[in-house]
């Protein structure tokens, strides 16, 4: 078997049994809550680390970023589409049953003829399967691009949402469709905690989560850390720019026991070379060796982490959905 | 009545820092915070709640496990695979699209409207601010993006007052797209990085796909001189106002951290100067 885990054997830190365990490898997502803290950077860093046998997977399809840093020799593109209804009214009787169905209000009957309004659409098909004379067919809508290429050793996936379109959680399910269980999966998140970012984090091994010691990092920070928690996946947490801000991110992770298992401060020079499209890994070399720790961290969390309970996390928010 | 919404595409550009800015320096005004996923202006403004309600809208399908016959009709028919082979929702990935409840033979699937969010009516230094939080996980987004902006929209009528000040959302997707319909004018905080600029000139292409006039300013200007020029020039081409540059400063982070606004914590310092060059800008372009 060669897989991530064959590299991460070079630098002695797994056993025979890990390797073992490791047969269907594993999938760590990079998420947030805020913006800008440097998913992207962990993300690309982290996949360049670990050299070969790893896909790095995009799916922040609203503000694709990765590939700026990654520079993937793009083999195929290709559109996504999906499901809305196609009309044809010759047969429709306008009875109304597809307006009755639409949750969304995407489909109305008006004088005789059916509106569709395609960017409202859900593609749930209740539509279609509710029509009794056969008048709606499955069509669709594009929704965006999917992109796949390599770089050097790195397959590298990511979905473009069309400028204008709402509806990104398909393409991210389409993004995460190309997950190969041979190979170590990372995925760069959306920033935020509703329907995209969960459509990334859902089924994932670990959940590595990126802040900042500010204020709005924190209070972002335990809306994600809400977000595992209803997934139930474990956690650990990168803190960016580490020395500017204060502390409350710290005693934050202390008292809920989330590991902290990278810092990185603000340099200048990181943040010039970032603007550049530049990779940390790349500038300063050092960081190789730490990002390959981080991974190693993580690798042992995912197993020994018990979840939920490990976590002295309340119920995060009110509104959230919770089973 | 002028609406702003500042949005960015990418995330932590400093958006919310600055409509705080422009918080401490408009007059007639109220704020609202359209970034529902992750609401972080009010940390800044201390807001003193006055009105808190929950906002429910859409639906979450749920089986009655003593009417169910387990004919398998429902796992057919559902397009986001929201129900397990023992006949379980999972709520999370529940669309809310009801074609199961509405099919169900034995009538056996509930449809309860769904609390997703809450919203919230306060009042702070800075004058009367609306602002809300999505429930984790939850769908709908765009919604309670639309109906924050109508109940600013409602009191600013009340109030009488001239301007909404909005913190958007970051991405080009659905909250965004419910943010910035319809408004007076939007302004982009760009950042003078590869991503910021791919991410600036997608929400630029945004804005004019729904055709609201929009605005450009770069923060953090200093990290990348060339690509600060790009963005002007781009902002040339596309016959959008560049209303100036920010630099970068820790000062942004010690305001936060004081949950100050930049202009409260240091208004004569080089960043605080540019943010007031900028709003004077923001003034005049929206006939304030």
């Amino acid at each position: 078997m060669d897989g991530a885990w064959g590299a991460v054997a070079v630098y002695g830190v797994v056993s025979k049994n890990d390797l073992i365990e490791r047969r269907f490898g594993m999938i760590i997502s990079i998420a947030s809550g805020k913006g800008g803290t440097g998913k992207t950077t962990v993300a690309t860093n982290l996949a360049r680390s670990m050299g070969c046998n790893v896909q790095l997977l995009d799916c922040d399809v609203e503000e694709p970023n990765a590939h700026l840093f990654i520079h993937p020799s793009f083999e195929e593109t290709e559109p996504f589409f999906m499901p809305v209804p196609e009309v044809n009214e010759t047969r429709c009787t306008f009875c109304g049953k597809c307006a009755d169905i639409c949750q969304f209000k995407a489909i109305a009957v008006v004088n005789e003829h059916v509106l569709v309004f395609e960017e409202l659409c859900h593609g749930c098909g209740g539509c279609w399967e509710v029509c009794p004379v056969g008048a709606i067919q499955e069509g669709r809508r594009k929704l965006g691009v999917i992109q796949r290429g390599q770089s050097n050793g790195i397959e590298f996936i990511h979905g473009r949402l069309r400028v204008g379109e709402a509806m990104s959680p398909p393409l991210i399910k389409k993004v995460r469709s190309f997950e190969n269980p041979d190979k170590l999966t990372i995925i760069d998140a959306p920033p935020g905690t509703s329907c995209p970012v969960i459509a990334s984090m859902k089924d994932t091994d670990f959940v590595l989560l990126v802040t900042e010691p500010t204020p709005f990092g924190l209070h972002d920070l335990k809306l994600a850390v809400g977000a595992t928690q209803i997934l139930d996946i474990p956690l650990g947490l990168v803190i960016n720019r580490s020395d500017l801000g204060d502390d409350r991110v710290r005693k934050y992770a202390l008292q809920r026991r989330l590991p902290i298992l990278m810092e990185i401060p603000f340099d200048r020079q990181i943040a010039e070379a970032y603007s550049r499209g530049e990779m940390l890994v790349d500038v300063i070399p050092q960081w190789k060796d730490r990002f390959l720790r981080l991974y190693d961290q993580i690798q042992h969390l995912s197993k020994h982490q018990t979840l939920n309970t490990k976590y002295q996390t309340q119920r995060p928010s009110l509104t959230a959905r919770i089973w | 009545m002028k609406e702003l919404i500042v949005i960015s595409g990418k995330g932590g550009t400093g958006k919310t820092s600055l409509i705080a800015s422009f918080a401490s320096l408009a007059e007639s005004k109220i704020l609202c915070d359209a970034d529902v996923d992750a609401a972080d202006l009010h940390l800044l403004m201390d807001p003193h709640i006055s009105i808190r309600a929950d906002f429910k809208s859409g639906h979450i399908a749920n089986i009655d496990r003593n009417k169910c016959s387990e004919c398998g009709l429902c796992l057919d028919l559902c397009k986001f695979s929201a129900i397990s082979n023992d006949f379980k929702v999972n709520p999370i990935d529940c669309e809310g699209c009801g074609v199961c409840v509405y099919f169900c033979p034995e009538k056996a699937i509930d449809f309860p409207e769904n609390t997703c969010g809450q919203w919230f009516y306060a009042e702070t230094r800075f004058g009367p601010m609306v602002h809300a939080r999505l429930g984790i996980a939850e769908e709908n987004s765009g919604k309670l993006v639309t109906f924050v902006r109508q109940e600013s929209k409602r009191l600013a009528d009340k109030k009488d007052l001239d301007l909404i000040l909005t913190d958007g959302p970051p991405g080009v997707g659905c909250p965004v797209i419910a943010s910035i319909g319809g408004a007076s004018a939007v302004l982009i905080v760009a950042e003078p990085t590869l991503s910021g600029i791919h991410d600036m000139e997608r929400v630029v292409q945004l804005a004019n796909h729904f055709n609201v006039p929009a605005m450009l300013c770069v923060n953090k200007f200093d990290l990348n001189y060339d690509l600060t020029l790009d963005i002007e020039h781009f902002a040339k081409d596309e016959g959008m106002s560049c209303l100036g540059r920010i630099p970068f400063d820790p000062i942004f982070t010690e305001a936060m951290v004081k949950g100050q606004t930049l202009i409260e914590y240091n208004r004569e310092s080089k960043a605080g100067h540019a943010v007031k060059e900028i709003w004077n800008a923001l003034s005049n372009k929206l006939n304030l």
